[in-house]
């Protein structure tokens, strides 16, 4: 079969189209972990500073990634860091993780492994008790994808 | 399957208003429900999506876990300790079975 170039053309397109398609499907995007944001701080923008994400700029495997957010706050009953959401904006579902802190938690640190599907970003949204919200994001390349296909 | 054993470290002692660090790890697949099995069918989801840990009935972390994280969860994290006291540690699955264990802690 010969293809004449309008043809081929229009093949070309739809194979991108799907391709596009099939990609938003298996993966989340950006914005899906933008909207779990604003979801989590209520519409406010978070401002950078004060919670720091540490996570390896290299995971060779995908399935057990160390991560650690730490979140500068005196923590006292007044003052304190009510929560952390993780989010992997490129895994099929961006959640990752919500971390709650109390005045009994003594400092807002927490570790611990997660799954990482390809390479993305990883971003910590930090809400203290009075309701303000901090951002960090990390990018970590990953070598083996961790949703084991 | 069994019952996950999970494995803790809290400090047995620890001076009055130290801040203490806490590990603890689970044993459980957290089958995110992303997998297929040989046949192509979906294998269910089923994860631990809770933890928690309280200290003398007070609350102290918690966490809502997703299927991104890892097969056996670790946790780390810190709890101020003002006096003597059990630390309970929880964590429930999707099926709502909850494991449930205790550790003790003497403060001076």
């Amino acid at each position: 079969m010969t293809l004449t170039r309008r043809e081929a053309l229009a093949l070309t397109a739809g194979a991108a189209a799907f391709l596009a398609t099939a990609s938003r499907m298996a993966f989340a995007s950006a914005e899906d972990a933008e909207k779990a944001i604003s979801e989590f701080t209520g519409g406010a923008a978070p401002q950078s500073g004060k919670i720091t994400l540490t996570a390896p700029e290299i995971a060779e495997n995908g399935n057990s990634v160390p991560i650690s957010v730490s979140v500068d706050s005196p923590m006292t009953a007044d003052d304190h860091v009510a929560s952390v959401l993780v989010l992997a904006e490129g895994n099929p579902n961006p959640d990752v993780a919500t971390f709650h802190f109390t005045a009994l938690s003594g400092m807002a640190t927490a570790t611990t492994r997660i799954r990482l599907a390809r390479t993305q970003n990883v971003i910590a949204v930090a809400k203290m008790s009075d309701g303000s919200t901090y951002i960090d994001r990390k990018e970590v390349k990953v070598t083996i994808g961790g949703c084991g296909g | 399957m069994a019952d996950p054993k999970p494995r803790i470290k809290v400090p047995k002692t620890a001076s009055k208003g130290e801040v203490v660090t806490i590990k603890t790890l689970i044993s459980h697949p957290m089958e995110s429900g992303q997998r297929k099995d040989s046949a192509g069918n979906v294998i269910p989801r089923e994860i631990i999506n809770k933890f928690t840990c309280e200290f003398n009935g007070q609350p102290v972390f918690g966490c809502d876990l997703d299927p991104a994280i890892s097969a056996n969860p670790y946790m780390e994290f810190t709890a101020k300790v003002e006096e003597s006291g059990t630390f309970t540690f929880s964590w429930t699955d999707d099926l709502g079975k909850v494991i449930t264990t205790e550790e003790k802690i003497e403060v001076s």
